[in-house]
């Protein structure tokens, strides 16, 4: 990338070079979510078929908090409200408010995986590991996977907010934070399946 | 505001405006508090239930992939709803399949038990 080009983006113009080696990247992206989203069909598919496999061990009746995932929900739900505010940001050329947006994100995605934890570790407390019914195990395996991708995106979030720092709002950053958003919002879009799938009808 | 005027071919897709978000983030809040409200306060019958709920978390994700993700048939050409559809074609499959089949096996598993 020539030094020209930099300060071309610094202005805030979209360089005609950067135009089609961006779109490409963003869309390969999104190539691979839509593989990320057979990925966790296959999951729901096995929650599916044992999800009322309890084999004697505790039902999501017994198990699961609703206001707490509600809790969880809203979380995820801000995060992915917010990673939409700085892309907005972004689009204006406005580097403090992308960093602040995109902070808050990271921040709220952190409170998201911390939940999910706490909730992990009280069931395993209580003796529910994924260990005890073929329901566990596929529970733990798709909200697991669920909380790993949120955590792979805190981590991204985290590594895009220094190299934003250190070089502004340039084309590779610009292309980085459009990833990053399109896979946020993925991943709320996968956890309305994960509520209304795993904890909603398994209170039911 | 202007900045949100011009467009870039750079993300391959609309950026949206303030206002989409905003949009999309009450309906995502009404379209989560409803079935979780409904569940949580029972009454209603199980199959009724699950049947709201089920189309709730359709309706929810519709308005996200609308307002959050910003796809129409316009984005990158196109290819983006293409693809979109082509995966939704192959977790149908996926998901539909596998119940049917496992529902089947079960089935015939009783009759030989």
């Amino acid at each position: 990338m020539t030094s020209e080009t930099l300060k071309h983006h610094d202005a805030h113009a979209e360089g005609h070079e950067h135009h089609d080696a961006g779109a490409t990247t963003v869309f390969g992206f999104w190539v691979y979510i839509m593989s990320d989203c057979v990925l966790f069909a296959t999951l729901f598919a096995v929650f599916a078929v044992l999800g009322t496999s309890y084999a004697g061990g505790p039902t999501g009746q017994e198990l699961f908090d609703l206001s707490f995932v509600l809790i969880e929900t809203f979380v995820l739900l801000a995060s992915s409200f917010t990673i939409g505010l700085a892309t907005l940001a972004m689009h204006r050329g406005d580097k403090a408010k992308t960093q602040q947006w995109l902070l808050l994100t990271v921040i709220l995605g952190a409170l998201f995986v911390a939940l999910e934890i706490y909730e992990f570790h009280h069931l395993v407390g209580i003796g529910a590991t994924w260990q005890t019914s073929a329901f566990l195990s596929a529970y733990f395996t798709l909200v697991g996977t669920h909380g790993l991708h949120v955590t792979s995106g805190v981590i991204w979030g985290l590594v895009l907010l220094i190299q934003i720092g250190k070089k502004g709002l340039v084309a590779t950053n610009v292309t980085r934070l459009s990833c990053l958003s399109l896979f946020w919002h993925f991943l709320h879009i996968i956890w309305i399946c994960v509520f209304t799938i795993v904890y909603l009808t398994g209170v039911l | 505001m202007s900045g949100q005027q011009h467009h870039d071919v750079h993300t391959g897709a609309d950026h949206g405006t303030l206002r989409s978000y905003i949009v999309g983030l009450v309906l995502s809040v009404i379209l989560t508090v409803i079935p979780f409200a409904l569940v949580m306060a029972g009454g209603l019958s199980k199959g009724v239930l699950l049947a709201v709920i089920m189309v709730l978390a359709v309706v929810q994700i519709v308005i996200q992939v609308i307002y959050f993700l910003h796809m129409n048939s316009k984005s990158e050409g196109g290819w983006n709803l293409i693809t979109l559809w082509f995966t939704i074609l192959i977790v149908g499959i996926l998901v539909v399949g596998s119940l049917w089949i496992m529902h089947h096996l079960n089935h015939n598993v009783m009759i030989a038990g």
